[in-house]
């Protein structure tokens, strides 16, 4: 086989693998959505997480706006401190609210923020005051036999 | 005189675990120095590409279409199984990202790299060892070509550079195969296929961490397939044991390097 056919389908390979890794980047991973190009830093402390994880998405009325970088735990006020990396194209207002949510039932737990009507705007490094923690379904559930436990015999 | 030695004396015991120990041990060693003057010599492969480039044709080019037929089949078992799974607790729409998780970081690098052993590696490892047995290598030594740098050097990194590539296509045919059952004939729907999979699939955790995996098994494989056909015992019968030996030494090789590279990564995340 000559040199130059030899080398096409060389080519014609290593085309292909390179296409093949393109599909996998874009088509498969979300490396064109997912790295904002600038990004600010949010703070929340949230009394609990419930099972939030690192790179959860941020979302504002359902749209991704951001990402939990880092989570942490404050042994002074015994909370959890999570950090947000929000979208820098988006701005929200200081009395912003930040509630841990999950997708489905049992789906994975992500943060939603709720704007609030402040007109002054979070800037890098704020710390959001308004949070809601998760809800753990075991605290739900005895909350609810308590409940019906205090409704008594003359609830049956 | 000497006294016949009694079949299950002290001595023959030892012996008989000693040597085995013994030869294994030596072969190791032997790699070792095999595989750094096998570095040490490939920047003629690199300057001489042609060389390179005609042993990336023969075991990467020559390997697509096993491993996008495969990586078909698979992708395409994938979305039967994990769709009669999923389709249980009522997320069907998870299926492209169990596809595509699963594809990317294990089964595509994993298969992609056994299936490359087996067509890439054993007649790599025929090809030395019958130049080997024909003597063309002494015969290059003595015509001071170096045949680490001219025949073993090229083979080893048409390999190397082969292996990822492979993994790569193998992963995306098998993503395709896992829409074709998915969405074009069970019919889960489209858009959520997609957008699942770009949700969950993540590129420096996932797709990378695939591609590190199939890098480290095309080293591995290749230098198994290069070595045994250079350490191969010049004989007919020695070069099919070397393939043989090949070709399970590989599947262990990159089993055994998959578990250790996953315990790896996923401590990272």
């Amino acid at each position: 086989m000559s040199r130059k056919v030899l080398d096409l389908w060389v080519g014609f390979f290593v085309a292909l693998g390179m296409a093949a890794l393109l599909v996998l980047a874009l088509k498969v991973g979300n490396l064109s959505g997912a790295n904002f190009a600038e990004t600010y830093a949010l703070t929340a402390k949230f009394a609990n997480i419930g099972g939030l994880k690192v790179r959860a998405p941020v979302k504002s009325a359902g749209v991704v706006v951001g990402r939990v970088t880092d989570i942490r735990f404050d042994a002074q006020s015994y909370e959890a401190v999570v950090t947000l990396y929000i979208d820098g194209r988006y701005r929200f207002p200081k009395d912003t609210f930040a509630l841990i949510l999950t997708a489905g039932l049992l789906g994975e737990q992500y943060i939603g923020l709720d704007p609030g009507g402040d007109e002054k705007m979070l800037a890098a490094g704020d710390a959001i005051a308004k949070t809601q923690s998760a809800v753990v379904l075991e605290k739900l559930i005895s909350q609810f036999m308590f409940n019906k436990a205090s409704e008594g015999p003359s609830g049956n | 005189m000497n006294q016949p030695r009694q079949p299950w004396s002290l001595p023959v015991i030892v012996g008989s675990i000693g040597r085995p120990v013994n030869n294994a041990l030596q072969r190791l060693g032997f790699a070792s120095r095999f595989f750094v003057m096998l570095l040490f010599c490939s920047g003629q492969s690199f300057r001489r590409l042609h060389l390179t480039l005609r042993e990336i044709y023969f075991s990467g080019f020559q390997s697509l279409l096993i491993i996008m037929v495969s990586g078909l089949f698979i992708g395409m078992v994938l979305g039967m199984q994990g769709y009669e799974t999923l389709q249980r607790y009522g997320s069907a729409e998870a299926l492209g990202v169990l596809v595509a998780l699963s594809l990317v970081r294990e089964l595509g690098p994993v298969v992609a790299a056994l299936l490359f052993a087996s067509r890439a590696g054993s007649s790599i490892t025929a090809e030395i060892g019958l130049m080997k047995a024909t003597e063309q290598l002494t015969a290059m030594d003595m015509m001071a070509v170096n045949p680490i740098a001219r025949v073993v050097a090229p083979r080893f990194w048409g390999g190397v550079l082969s292996m990822p590539l492979l993994a790569a296509i193998f992963s995306s045919t098998g993503v395709f195969g896992g829409y074709l059952i998915g969405v074009v004939f069970i019919g889960v729907d489209e858009g959520a296929f997609w957008s699942q999979m770009q949700a969950s699939v993540d590129f420096r955790f996932d797709v990378w961490s695939g591609i590190v995996k199939s890098f480290v098994f095309g080293i591995a494989v290749s230098l198994i397939a290069v070595f045994e056909g250079y350490d191969a015992v010049p004989t007919a019968e020695g070069v099919s044991g070397s393939i043989k030996s090949t070709v399970v030494k590989s599947a262990l090789a990159i089993l055994a390097l998959d578990f250790v590279l996953t315990s790896f990564m996923f401590r990272e995340a």
